[in-house]
Order: structure tokens, then C-alpha cells, then sequence
């Protein structure tokens, strides 16, 4: 594994992106990394495209600029493919993970080329099964571990377990959901080549 | 025994302040440091802490009852950026000619306009002439210790100034990094229980703060305001002492970074120094010998001290994240360059803008830079003296 993972989270504002990043931050940060997780602030609106980055190291970590040349892009939302260059920079020997419901091959035509490793998991089917709702940045961010491999599934499982029942204290009926979502965000990020 | 924990600038100088639990805080929120107030809030609301919270109509009216707080003698604190601060100018000389300790937490953003709310050091390179001694931190770590360190200098007997703990708008006050913290009862035995010596709630010494001073006293305040400023050189290298014992964490006037042997330096303030660090690292392994100076402290200027840190280089890249339209110098750039001037070092000297208005500076743009510089004493010819880093080429001389 490279020192620095470095990771792009491309969403909508208001879909979680940016609380994605955050929570991988964390995550990995309680697997004792270095880890920086921030978002790139324009205009705050509902909607608008946004960006959020992640950098995951061994060592600490200085460089306070955005990504230009990602290890990963995780794409929360399609709809932005056809209007932002997902896949600038991003490096053939990484990976891009796409929120959809249609195929790898199907996301393929978007991506301008890119010649690495595509992934298409189905947050929102997955979420609605699991919790009800559409919330697709917990089985994004599970389908990132996964395809990353920035940290043992175990522990990532174990962490984000122990994350939502400090968040979710006064709701613990919503935990049981949470992680059935990773679990199956794992799934098919396998079924799909992840493994 | 510190604390691993990961936090963004804005919950670590909550944290701070948590820690600290100073008796006021009056605040109006103003992005991107509403964060800070909000979390004080939130620790009030849950009795974690006794601050006096203060909901204000204005940053004016924030810094006014922050310093009607300290002046009462209280131990008062606001945070704010950008804008909010330029309303609260009028103030901030206020409270720095009555000599009151109070603590800013600023976050760095540029003034309008065009209206931006990204990172940029025009707010408080504007009020450098304020009176008020001024802090800066690369990192979310940097903002915290020197959070705590403000404490002890300004509340100094022989600085009683006020102290604006500076970091980068969204780049480390919404940027979640590793931190180190200190326990609770560490930083209340460092910061102390706060004694005022004179004010205005003492019954028993009857005074006034912010009379009219006409001419023939006005001089001797301002005497007086900028002996404390030459006193505050030696107590903030003290605090800084004390604060390592505590922390192991060393802080000066500013950060040497790989200058033992360098030949090529650039100087900086803020989160893009530790851009800069990765860039020196990267081209220290092809062996050119590079090195970053990183400005800490603002004001009061190390001038002496800067300038014997460059004593020995070639060639140097003064780098400015705002502009001050003397259509020359940046403000670093004024600063370091006379300082240079009185230690006779007539070393080659550019001074680039970045970063203005949140403009993402990279490793890239800085190997740049140092490239630039060997060109420079290679040559002996600059070019562009004063030049604007990442701009958008087709836009460079319109007006």
C-alpha cells in the first residue's frame, strides 16, 4: 500500500459526501492513521455539486492542498458524470466506485476513457432495504473500504458499529440498519470485483 | 497524558476554549467561524462549562461587550472572520490601547469584495496595525496549542495586550486532521485562575477605561502600547517554554524547516506551509537544499531574528496570502525585507501573492518557486519582483 491514499468524493449537497469523508476520517483515524478528511466549500446549496477529500496515511500528514491526482473518486451521485470530469487525475492503477443502478459497462461510456478499475454499487437499493431510506453514503463509504482496502473490513465493521451507537445513543433501533447497509454495500462491492 | 483525538480547527479551538472556560464569551456567528461559538454553545447549554455567552447584534457590538467584559475583569474571548472582523475595527484599537487581554479566535478569510468566503489573510493583515499581538498556525494542532498559549501573553503584567489566534479559513478550521490534547486540568494549571490588576468592578480602586486623552497624553499610551509589544517578544518566548514542558511540542517565532544548510528559502504564514514542507522534502531527495521559514508570530515582528535565520541563503520567496496594494510589497514581504535591509543581507528577494480568496496553492506551485529562486541566484536577474502565484494567465494584466 502507498504511504498516502488519497480519495475524491464527488456528491450533491445535502446527500452526504462530505459527511462520507468525514466519517472515513474517522474511521480510519480509530485505526490509528493519520488521516485528513475536508470539503471543497463553494456555494452551499442543496443540489449543487460538491466536492470533499480524503488523505489516509502511516505517517503524518502535512499538505494542506486539494487533490488533483486521486488514488480513488467515489461518485455519490450519477447525474454528475455527464457535467464534471469525475476521473481527472485519477490514477489507472486506482479505482472509481459509482453510485448506480446500471452496469459497469453502462458507466464505463462516461468516464472519458479511464482505463482503471470501475465500480458500480447500489446505494440507494441497498439503503432503502436496510434503513427505509435513501442514504447513500454509508454503503458508498462501506463500498470505498472495499475497493480501497485502506483497512481491514473487521475493523472497519467494528468501528462504525461503536461510532453509531454513540450517534444514534437515543435511537438504537436505527444501528441494526446502519450496519446491515455496510454489510451489504460489502457484498455486492465483491459480487461486482471488489474482493 | 495527551489525548490522540481528530478534530477540525474550529472543534479544537472549542475544545480549547472548553478547557479553558473563560467567564465571557460574547459572539456573532460569521462563516466560516460560526462553528466555534456554536460549539461554546453547546458546551454551555450542557453545563460543561460557566462561561457568560453574549448574543450579540453585531461584530461591533461583539468586540464592544467583550471589552466591557474585560475591562469589568473578566477573563473575555469572541471569535470571528473576514468581514465580521473589518466591523469590529473600530474596536479591536479599543481594546488594544486600554490594554485589555482578550482573546480572538480568528479564522482567516478574505474581505469582500468579490464576495468570498475562502481562505485569505487580508482580514487580519488589515488590523496588523491594531495593536494587537497576532498568532498564526499551519495545522489544527498548531491552533490549539497556541490557543492556550494566548492566555499566559496577554495577560502578562508586562504585555496586557490583546492576542488574535489566527488560522486558514476551511482549510484547517473545516479540515479534520490528528490532534494532540492536553488534559483538562493541565491547561487550567497553564492558563492559570485569572487575576486582573486594575478593573472596573474593584470597588476598592476607582477608575475610568477609554477616556479622551488629549495630545499631550495620547503619545505616551502609544509609547506605552508598543513597549508592551517589544515586552511580549520575551513572554511569549516563555510561554512557548512553558508549554513544551507540558506538551513536548516546541514553538517560537516561527518555524526553521530544514534551513540548516539551505540555500533557497521560502518564507510563509498559515495551513500552505505544510504544503510547502512536502515540497521542500521532495526536493531535498534530488539534493538541492531547500528550506521553509514559517511565520508564527506576526506581531510583534521577529525582525532580528528572521533575518538571522536567512542569514545564509541566496535566495528567498517572501510569500503573501494577501494583498495591501502598495502596488509592491505584500505585508510579509514589507516586514521581511526590512528586516533584511537593517542586518545589511542584500540576498536576492521576490515576493509572490497566493492563495488570495482561497486559490489552492500545490507541492507543484512551490517546486516552482524554489526553481524560480535557483534561476534567480544563478542569474542574478528577477524578472518578476512581485508576482501572483496560480493566476489565471489570460487575466494577468487586465484592468
Amino acid at each position: 500500500m502507498k504511504d498516502t491514499i488519497e480519495i475524491r468524493w464527488h456528491g450533491r449537497g445535502g446527500q452526504g459526501a462530505k459527511t462520507a469523508a468525514l466519517l472515513l476520517a474517522d474511521v480510519a483515524f480509530k485505526t490509528g492513521k493519520y488521516v485528513q478528511g475536508f470539503p471543497e466549500y463553494g456555494p452551499e446549496r442543496m443540489g449543487a455539486p460538491i466536492t470533499a477529500y480524503n488523505r489516509i496515511s502511516n505517517n503524518p500528514i502535512t499538505v494542506h492542498s486539494n487533490i488533483y491526482e486521486p488514488d480513488y473518486v467515489v461518485v455519490v451521485d450519477e447525474s454528475l458524470l455527464d457535467s464534471i470530469d469525475v476521473t481527472k487525475g485519477l490514477s489507472p492503477k486506482g479505482a472509481i466506485i459509482v453510485n448506480s443502478i446500471r452496469s459497469k459497462e453502462e458507466i464505463e461510456e462516461h468516464l472519458h476513457g479511464y482505463t482503471g478499475a470501475v465500480y458500480t454499487v447500489n446505494a440507494k437499493e441497498i439503503s432503502i432495504k436496510a434503513l427505509g431510506k435513501n442514504y447513500p453514503n454509508s454503503p458508498m463509504l462501506a463500498a470505498t473500504v472495499a475497493v480501497s482496502k485502506v483497512m481491514e473490513r473487521e475493523e472497519f465493521l467494528t468501528e462504525m458499529k461503536a461510532s453509531f451507537q454513540h450517534k444514534f445513543a437515543k435511537k438504537p433501533e436505527v444501528i441494526e440498519g446502519n450496519m446491515m447497509a455496510l454489510e451489504l454495500a460489502f457484498v455486492q462491492a465483491d459480487k461486482n470485483g471488489a474482493q | 497524558m495527551a489525548i490522540r483525538e481528530r478534530l477540525s480547527g474550529n472543534e479544537a479551538v472549542a475544545y480549547a476554549i472548553k478547557q479553558v472556560n473563560p467567564d465571557v464569551m460574547p459572539a456573532f456567528p460569521i462563516t466560516p467561524s460560526t462553528e466555534i461559538p456554536q460549539y461554546v454553545a453547546n458546551y454551555i447549554a450542557n453545563n460543561e462549562i460557566d462561561t457568560e455567552f453574549i448574543h450579540v447584534e453585531s461584530e461591533h457590538s461583539a468586540m464592544s461587550a467583550t471589552i466591557g467584559a474585560s475591562a469589568a475583569g473578566a477573563r473575555a474571548i469572541t471569535a470571528t472572520s473576514s468581514c465580521g472582523m473589518a466591523l469590529m475595527w473600530e474596536e479591536l484599537y479599543v481594546a488594544a490601547s486600554n490594554r485589555l487581554p482578550i482573546v480572538l479566535a480568528l479564522v482567516n478569510r478574505a474581505l469582500s469584495g468579490p464576495i468570498n468566503i475562502n481562505a485569505d489573510h487580508s482580514d487580519s493583515m488589515g488590523a496588523r496595525d491594531s495593536g494587537w499581538i497576532q498568532i498564526y498556525a499551519e495545522s489544527n494542532q498548531e491552533v490549539y496549542d497556541n490557543f492556550i498559549q494566548a492566555f499566559p501573553i496577554a495577560e502578562d503584567k508586562r504585555v496586557h495586550l490583546p492576542v488574535m489566534v489566527c488560522q486558514d479559513g476551511f482549510i484547517t478550521s473545516h479540515g479534520v486532521e490528528n490532534i494532540l490534547l492536553a488534559d483538562d486540568a493541565e491547561v487550567q494549571k497553564f492558563v492559570g485562575e485569572y487575576t486582573p490588576e486594575h478593573y472596573l468592578l474593584n470597588a476598592s480602586e476607582k477608575m475610568a477605561v477609554g477616556p479622551y486623552a488629549v495630545s499631550n497624553y495620547y503619545m505616551e499610551t502609544k509609547r506605552a502600547q508598543r513597549q508592551a509589544m517589544i515586552n511580549a517578544r520575551a513572554v511569549i518566548l516563555e510561554v512557548a517554554a512553558r508549554f513544551e514542558q507540558m506538551t513536548g511540542r516546541k514553538y517560537g517565532f516561527f518555524e526553521e524547516y530544514r534551513m540548516e544548510d539551505a540555500e533557497y528559502a521560502v518564507v510563509i504564514i498559515g495551513s500552505a506551509a505544510g504544503t510547502c514542507k512536502a515540497a521542500v522534502d521532495e526536493i531535498r531527495s534530488t539534493g538541492k537544499k531547500v528550506g521553509l521559514i514559517k511565520i508564527r508570530v506576526f506581531r510583534p515582528f521577529p525582525e532580528e531574528e528572521i533575518a538571522k535565520a536567512l542569514s545564509k541563503v541566496k535566495a528567498i520567496a517572501i510569500m503573501d496570502r494577501s494583498e495591501m496594494f502598495a502596488a509592491t510589497s505584500g505585508p510579509l514581504g514589507a516586514e521581511v525585507r526590512a528586516a533584511l535591509y537593517q542586518a545589511k543581507n542584500c540576498v536576492e528577494v521576490v515576493n509572490y501573492f497566493y492563495g488570495l480568496g482561497g486559490r489552492d496553492i500545490t507541492i507543484s506551485d512551490f517546486k516552482t518557486v524554489y526553481s524560480n529562486l535557483e534561476t534567480i541566484a544563478d542569474t542574478h536577474t528577477i524578472t518578476d519582483m512581485y508576482e501572483y502565484i496560480g493566476l489565471r494567465k489570460e487575466q494577468t494584466e487586465e484592468v
